[in-house]
């Protein structure tokens, strides 16, 4: 029996979407630069504020917090007042998440090129700047548990629960790593020392890929895959397994990035040997999501959303496969410290994140804004550039990281280094920078196509009455 | 547990699942981070390292602000290949002072654990302002704005009371001794870079830098080499 439609809050969604893909162009396209600055060093432009240091932290953090950010509150506010059948907890709370997370951008971008910085890697802002991300965040969790505490259904959705883990683990990593003592306004002090420090850190780190990159998107994949495929989802026992299985192991996999380090081994080993158990779940949820097309697969042929979520769930297979293997200590002890890590990263930034938020946002800005999707030709062209271009830039990384891991560790028949220039082995891998920017290049003109296409459907004529309207049940 | 409770026990009941899901996510930082506070498992203390000098710390800020760790690793890991290249690969004792980490993750460029007293003064200055002068084909940035802004001492006794609040071992009051301390550093700098005519001011950021680099390591390698003739 159709219920009454609830008065919900898309107006906050909307908003939210228009910031994801202003931030996403605007972190890619900074991403772009500093992909040229390594292949033609002149593109640092002789400047304080442009020099690949300063410039490098702008890029993570614009495409981790101001694109993925904004791309997880959209989907989130979206899906879970449909789930609880109830408008989201308090209007004000929504206006304020929404504008105090644009706010902490826009600091960051001045802070990060002014050379302001805490000096830890994926977590740079300074302390006033961190103390203003716990207070939005602290809103958000009230308005997000205020919101499970009116929902007019007893049930909570399996995309609940890996949003409800986001919004408690990331509050309990940015408040440690955060731990300072200021010394100015722009200057502080981490708490911890020298290598309590880097565990901390890439506990925070891999955490933040954890819960703010994996977790929330499979709480998105959970809701907005099967709404597009018009399937339920594969399985229920496997998404109880996975989803306890991923939130218990995620959190001891950071000291892989720490292996043959000075931390001590009882702590390299519980990383590695966590990394690999990591598989598990991360394939459960991977097929999870790919066996909800069973029997829709002919649709994937026709329909943009799923060719995102299909693409975008087997790049999540792919580089968390790829994870666990790096995690091996024989494995990493070439691949550290090369750009076999970038490319890993890459393929389940651009790949996972980047097209299940694309999938989500195909699917959603017809349905937020009322109107029909512009053009399905150009959004096919923005498939077929972005999964072209990761592969250009994930071969490339492979390559250039293998290639470079190799030549550091080549010792000759006299037993020494064979390349013991360092830079020899950097102007070895100016081809595949090449490839690289190319690569980011044709994945960026993608989202430039997206965001033209979202413009001209918001100011197109507005949907017959019905053809969207499953949407809003 | 089976499906069922999980359906009819914990999926309605919001903070039991809230509850049960903080426990899960805190069991593995928790095992993990506490045992480093602990003198059996934690990282070793290294005595011979003692805390930076404060000018050294002001060139660190510099490394800081400038992004260095997104190129350079601090991390010489123990292999045959890494320690050709390097010297003695790195001990967690002597990362014991450092407020912030710089351990890295990239080496665009290479390690700079052991870069300390590697190349002369003079090497550094000629390298930050012109990279390619010194190391052809290299894809490093100028930073040619070092060789103009200043160091500031007021900024680095602030910067030390910080250090002692966090409990690296200073002498009390830094404003007392920090300014002499930082005036002598920079004339040995400035003196050895007049030797072979090469002009800067004491307070240039550059001598701070300079001072930092030439700090990195140099504990630890005495102290390492020394236990390894006993």
């Amino acid at each position: 029996m159709p219920e009454p439609r609830t008065d919900y809050d898309d107006a906050v969604v909307r908003k939210f979407i228009t910031a994801t893909v202003l931030w996403g162009a605007v972190g890619m396209l900074v991403g772009v630069i500093i992909a040229l600055q390594l292949a033609w060093f002149p593109a640092n432009l002789g400047l304080p504020w442009t020099s690949f240091g300063r410039l490098r932290p702008l890029h993570t953090n614009a495409v981790i917090f101001a694109f993925a950010g904004n791309a997880l509150f959209s989907g989130i506010y979206w899906s879970m007042q449909r789930l609880l059948k109830v408008r989201m907890f308090n209007d004000a709370l929504s206006n304020f998440h929404f504008w105090g997370w644009q706010a902490i951008i826009v600091s960051a971008a001045v802070s990060l090129p002014m050379g302001w910085t805490s000096g830890k890697e994926y977590a740079e802002l300074i302390w006033p700047i961190d103390l203003a991300i716990a207070v939005v965040w602290v809103a958000f969790a009230v308005n997000f548990f205020g919101t499970i505490a009116i929902r007019k259904v007893a049930h909570l959705y399996v995309s609940i629960w890996f949003y409800m883990s986001m919004v408690i683990t990331i509050t309990l990593l940015h408040v440690v790593n955060s731990l300072a003592v200021p010394v100015s306004l722009t200057k502080a002090y981490s708490v911890f020392p020298g290598i309590t420090d880097a565990l901390v850190q890439w506990w925070y780190g891999h955490n933040a890929v954890g819960f703010l990159l994996t977790t929330p998107f499979l709480g998105l994949m959970y809701y907005f895959m099967p709404r597009a495929a018009n399937k339920p989802v594969y399985s229920y026992r496997l998404s109880i397994i996975h989803f306890w299985g991923l939130v218990f192991l995620y959190i001891w996999a950071g000291p892989h990035h720490l292996l043959y380090s000075a931390l001590p081994d009882w702590a390299q080993t519980l990383g590695m040997v966590f990394s690999l158990m990591l598989l598990a779940p991360s394939w459960g949820g991977m097929l999870n999501g790919l066996l909800t097309l069973r029997g829709a697969w002919d649709r994937v042929r026709t329909d943009v959303v799923l060719k995102f979520f299909v693409v975008g769930i087997t790049f999540y297979g792919m580089s968390t496969f790829e994870g666990p293997m790096m995690s091996i200590r024989a494995v990493n002890s070439l691949s550290h410290y090369t750009d076999w890590t970038i490319g890993h990263v890459h393929s389940g930034a651009l790949g996972w994140v980047g097209f299940c938020t694309f999938g989500m946002l195909y699917w959603l800005v017809p349905r937020a804004w009322k109107k029909p999707l512009y053009s399905d030709t150009l959004a096919t062209a923005h498939f077929w550039l972005g999964t072209i271009g990761i592969v250009l830039y994930v071969v490339a990384m492979w390559v250039s990281g293998i290639t470079q891991g190799l030549m550091w560790r080549d010792i000759n028949e006299s037993g020494l280094l064979e390349y013991p220039n360092f830079v020899d082995t950097v102007t070895r891998l100016m081809p595949f920078y090449w490839i690289r920017l190319f690569g980011g290049l044709g994945y960026l003109v993608g989202v430039l196509l997206m965001a033209f296409n979202f413009i001209k459907t918001a100011n197109g004529e507005t949907a017959a009455a019905g053809s969207l309207e499953a949407a809003n049940v | 547990m089976s499906e069922n409770t999980h359906r009819r026990l914990i999926e309605p009941n919001a903070r039991l699942f809230a509850i049960l899901s903080t426990v899960a996510v805190s069991i593995g930082g928790l095992v993990e981070i506490l045992p480093m506070y602990s003198s059996a498992v934690g990282p070793e203390h290294m005595e011979e390292v003692k805390p930076y000098s404060p000018l050294e710390l002001a060139g660190r800020d510099l490394y800081l602000r400038e992004g260095c760790y997104n190129c350079h690793s601090q991390m010489i890991r123990p292999s045959q290949a890494e320690t050709l290249r390097y010297g003695p690969w790195t001990r967690a004792g002597e990362y014991q002072w450092d407020h912030p980490f710089q351990l890295g993750s990239r080496r665009i460029g290479p390690d700079l654990q052991r870069v300390g007293g590697k190349y002369p003064d003079a090497w550094h200055f000629d390298h930050m302002k012109d990279p390619r002068a010194m190391t052809p084909g290299s894809i490093m940035p100028a930073y040619t704005w070092l060789y103009d802004s200043k160091v500031s001492t007021s900024d680095i006794v602030d910067t030390v009371n910080g250090m002692i609040t966090l409990g690296v071992p200073y002498d009390a009051n830094p404003e007392a001794w920090v300014p002499a301390q930082v005036g002598a550093q920079q004339k040995k700098i400035v003196d050895s870079l007049a030797l072979v005519k090469r002009t800067a001011a004491p307070d240039d950021e550059i001598i701070a830098l300079i001072a930092y680099l030439q700090r990195l390591g140099v504990d630890g390698k005495a102290a390492i080499t020394a236990r390894a003739a006993k």
